[in-house]
């Protein structure tokens, strides 16, 4: 394995913050005192709360071991599929950082406001250019929150027309997000399943619709990586039957500057700015899912809404037909400030040479590696690519195994078991970002893996043993959870 | 561009490799009416330097410490955030990293996940929390699905005094279902009037914010027997968890749901978000909790070790049948509320959460003296209501000249409540900075 990243180092253990530290240590310089104290009630008054105390080195030290024990798009290759591991730009957390951003009340008033009431609405405008669409809203402060926002939207868009269908479409290869954003606006999702293609067809989706159905959720390009080649004619046949279409856009890495959503007839459609727009995940969020409409949803988006009037930005909630509000306040607004800077610093050109190179990048593997793992549908991809563990499955090894031995060649394994269409998928999604030496690397490490797997199996079943942790008993965790002490 | 790697040379071979021509031939299974006519029409782009004018201008247009002094609250409040907390958050491994679905090589996260977990059952004294939500307005939601769920009961009893911005959330996500919200009316004193829920045996909940809008504590041990009484669980939420430094904790108060916004723990206010939605419940509700929970194991070689848990709750294994549509949580932010917790420790949060009443307590005396008071005369925490004579919009408009924002209008929120102010003053403001408001709003007034 010599020529791979993967090594063994001196890993440090830590103990947890209550095993440290001792009474009467503090980490914080505690403001001066300069008024007198007042009088509490003893009624109200609580006790000391339980919290280790520990002197500012104990701190450092303490996160900085925990940090080591982690792997991140910084560390390297994060081909986890479905999720965009794109590298997070240096710049836009320096843009977030700013004391006049960071350091902001969201209730200014808006003449002390400006800027970044100024920010939104320019993000609102570029993300209106990019996906085609009429109006956007950046509130939802998650890709599932923008895919509630979307049912909600479209919910409200049937009850201004007394309409109450009780049904909506779901592929098979979405995201668990779908249907159970479906269920929360009390829609019954209705599973559409995949052609031999592996896209929808419109004769399955033909006979799934009927007047009791809200719409469809299409995730496109799908989560096998391929783009839904009957959209139009799906969308259409959709509105002739009264639905609405909602569009799933976390994977729209694939295609700016590519495709004009509107122009399929897409309803609403939800970005992740943590995925397409290059904000960073942070260990699982904060991310952000902005919703685009077209010109028949805009009334009905959530509020506040920021709009410009005689030359100058404000907050408006005079919009009686929205939805509401998704959001204490106007949302992760941290989280737009790295995509609008993300966005100003690629510009239309390099936005469009990104997804080529997500495309090119995907399919470089999807070739690079068919001939050795088993390629479900084997036709150009799109930003991602599906292999499974079939001609590995005969030596007793399973896609879990092959993710795990991977971190030894210092690798984060791809998206395993999902879409859950495909046996013992892996997904990967190597983003723009990775240059052609890493992925010939990555190359190899699943050559070297799939070598392994027929060579010496059992070497694959007791993966991992480079990283801090082994193989976890999860069963157990689960048996008899332990959640807090 | 410097975030693409890919030289010509590269690009050629590669797509060679692929078995096409040029980059366009990638785009092959993409039909014609999907396709955009022409490119999009964005700003050139930036450099580095570019970038930094233009945000750093942007920024500059913002009223924020230390140029001003905003005496706001009301959902967002302005806190020291030590450096060191700053600093460790900005580590890349935490930063670039995803959901730990790796455990492996994602222990630091797990492991700071599982403290997180742990620091804030203790705070609000509660058995579990989970890994966060968005932020506490979408927290509270979920909570009272939550307490639905459990009930299988179809209204909900909310206090007329929690955060209006929460409310209509609430709304928004009961919106589409049969549930029902039903709101309890306020006392004179600034209190949720604990006599007004409404007669039903149909509750699934009773709600009520502590420290409320108004900046006052209830009374939690009173509705935590009224919802016993009426079956109904009891959600306590909240804006400001730095408050259960000093008071009693809402567990400790019956407490069945606590859920709220952990700005205040070390996160920048960043108008409004990211933030972090606090949630946490006893164990025997912990299946019907939604969101990420990490839980302790071991390894194949025996070592403590953390994992994801519980997840046959959540949407990718249940789909429709999920506690939650919630799919990542808020986990940076977590971390950060994680670290600073630790920062201080339990004597330094107390002595920090007594400060901030100290402060706010001495302005609150001060206006009075100036002919401002407050109306609503139970203890209030960091932030309190005063009642203003009818000019003061117009001199709050002009303390912006002077650098200062003083107070919010209550009006827009309870329109009932003309002249009234909301003020908020934490450690962040010393003794200088409250006098020098107070002899500003005398000399306008």
């Amino acid at each position: 394995m010599s020529d791979f990243p993967g090594r063994t180092g001196l890993i440090l253990d830590e103990p947890l913050l209550w095993e440290k530290g001792s009474s009467g240590r503090c980490g914080f310089s505690i403001p001066r005192r300069d008024v007198d104290p007042f009088p509490i009630d003893a009624s109200i008054e609580g006790e000391v709360p339980d919290l280790p105390e520990l002197s500012e080195v104990d701190l450092v030290r303490h996160y900085t071991r925990l940090s080591t024990w982690n792997f991140g798009v910084d560390t390297g290759m994060y081909p986890l599929g479905s999720c965009t591991m794109k590298y997070n730009p240096k710049t836009n957390e320096r843009q977030a950082a700013l004391q006049g951003f960071a350091a902001a009340h969201p209730l200014l008033p808006q003449e002390l406001s400006q800027g970044l009431l100024r920010v939104m609405v320019e993000l609102e405008r570029f993300l209106a250019e990019i996906t085609g669409m009429d109006a956007v809203s950046l509130q939802p402060s998650a890709g599932a929150q923008g895919e509630l926002t979307g049912m909600l939207l479209i919910h409200a868009y049937h009850r201004s027309r007394n309409r109450k269908p009780s049904k909506l479409l779901v592929p098979d290869t979405a995201h668990g997000t779908n249907p159970a954003s479906a269920a929360l606006c009390g829609y019954r999702p209705i599973p559409v399943a995949s052609n031999d293609k592996g896209i929808l067809s419109v004769e399955s989706v033909a006979e799934a619709m009927d007047d009791e159905t809200a719409g469809i959720m299409i995730t496109n390009p799908n989560t096998l990586g391929l783009f839904e080649e009957n959209l139009k004619e799906i969308v259409n046949l959709v509105h002739a039957r009264g639905g609405l279409v909602y569009g799933d856009g976390a994977n729209m890495n694939a295609v700016l500057g590519v495709m004009d959503v509107a122009c399929t007839g897409i309803d609403v459609l939800h970005l992740n700015l943590h995925k397409t727009f290059s904000t960073p995940h942070g260990g699982g969020g904060p991310g952000a899912g902005p919703v685009c409409v077209r010109k028949h949803l805009e009334p009905f988006l959530p509020v506040p809404r920021v709009v410009e009037a005689d030359g100058a930005y404000a907050l408006s909630d005079d919009f009686p037909q929205s939805i509401g509000r998704l959001h204490a306040f106007f949302g992760n607004v941290g989280v737009m400030i790295k995509a609008y800077s993300y966005i100003r610093s690629m510009g239309a050109e390099n936005l469009k040479k990104a997804s080529q190179l997500a495309v090119l990048n995907a399919n470089y593997i999807k070739e690079s590696l068919k001939q050795t793992f088993h390629l479900p549908y084997d036709r150009p991809c799109m930003h991602e690519c599906v292999f499974t563990d079939k001609h590995q499955a005969v030596h007793k090894v399973l896609t879990l195994d092959m993710a795990k031995r991977l971190m030894d060649y210092g690798f984060h394994p791809p998206t395993v078991y999902f879409p859950l269409v495909v046996n013992g998928a892996i997904m990967i999604e190597p983003t723009e970002t990775e240059s052609k030496q890493d992925l010939d690397l990555f190359i190899a490490s699943m050559k070297a893996v799939a070598r392994e797997a027929q060579e010496n199996p059992d070497l694959l079943r007791q993966a991992p043993t480079k990283p801090k942790a082994r193989r976890m008993d999860e069963a157990a965790a689960a048996r008899k959870p332990c959640l807090a002490e | 561009m410097r975030y693409l790697p890919h030289t010509a040379g590269e690009i050629e071979a590669m797509l060679g490799v692929a078995g096409v021509k040029s980059m366009d031939d990638l785009f092959s299974t993409v039909p014609e009416n999907c396709r955009r006519s022409g490119d999009m029409n964005l700003p050139e782009p930036l450099t580095e330097w570019e970038l930094n004018t233009l945000m750093e201008g942007l920024a500059r247009t913002m009223a924020v410490a230390p140029g001003f002094k905003v005496y706001a609250g009301a959902g967002s409040y302005e806190h020291f955030i030590p450096h060191a907390v700053s600093y460790l958050l900005s580590r890349s491994e935490f930063v670039t990293s995803y959901t730990p679905y790796q455990p492996e090589i994602s222990q630091g996260t797990l492991q700071a996940v599982y403290e997180y977990q742990t620091l804030v059952s203790r705070l609000l004294g509660m058995e579990v929390a989970n890994a966060s939500m968005y932020d506490g307005a979408s927290a509270f939601a979920e909570a009272l699905l939550m307490a639905a769920r459990i009930t299988r009961r179809r209204k909900v009893a909310v206090s007329s005094l929690i955060h209006p911005h929460y409310l209509r959330v609430l709304r928004t996500y009961f919106g589409p279902s049969d549930l029902e919200v039903v709101e309890i009316p306020r006392l004179e004193n600034g209190r949720t009037n604990s006599s007004g829920l409404p007669e039903t045996d149909d509750l699934a909940a009773v709600a009520v914010q502590s420290p409320n809008f108004f900046g006052c504590v209830e009374d939690l041990a009173l509705f935590a027997e009224k919802a016993r009484e009426k079956d109904a669980l009891f959600v306590v939420t909240f804006t400001e968890p730095l408050a259960y430094g000093l008071f009693r904790s809402p567990g400790g108060l019956g407490a069945d749901i606590v859920c709220g916004e952990g700005q205040s723990l070390g996160i920048s206010q960043s108008f409004g978000g990211p933030g972090l939605g606090m949630f946490a419940t006893r164990m025997k509700f912990v299946r019907q909790m939604p969101g990420r929970l990490v839980g302790k194991t071991v390894d194949l070689e025996g070592r403590r070790g953390f994992v994801l848990t519980l997840a046959t709750r959540e949407q990718h294994i249940r789909r429709e049948k999920a506690t939650s549509n919630i799919c990542t949580n808020n986990s940076h932010c977590a971390l950060a509320a994680a670290m600073y917790m630790a920062s201080l420790g339990g004597k330094a949060f107390r002595e920090l959460a007594r400060m901030n009443r100290d402060k706010s307590e001495y302005l609150k005396g001060a206006l009075a003296k100036a002919g401002l008071r407050a109306p609503f005369d139970s203890p209030t925490f960091n932030e309190f209501v005063i009642l203003a004579p009818s000019g003061f919009e117009r001199i709050r408009k002009m303390l912006f000249e002077s650098k200062i924002v003083a107070g919010l209008p209550v009006v827009p929120f309870f329109p009932d409540l003309p002249h009234h102010y909301l003020f908020c003053v934490t450690e962040t403001k010393t003794r200088e900075d409250i006098d020098r408001l107070v002899s500003e709003i005398e000399a306008l007034l």
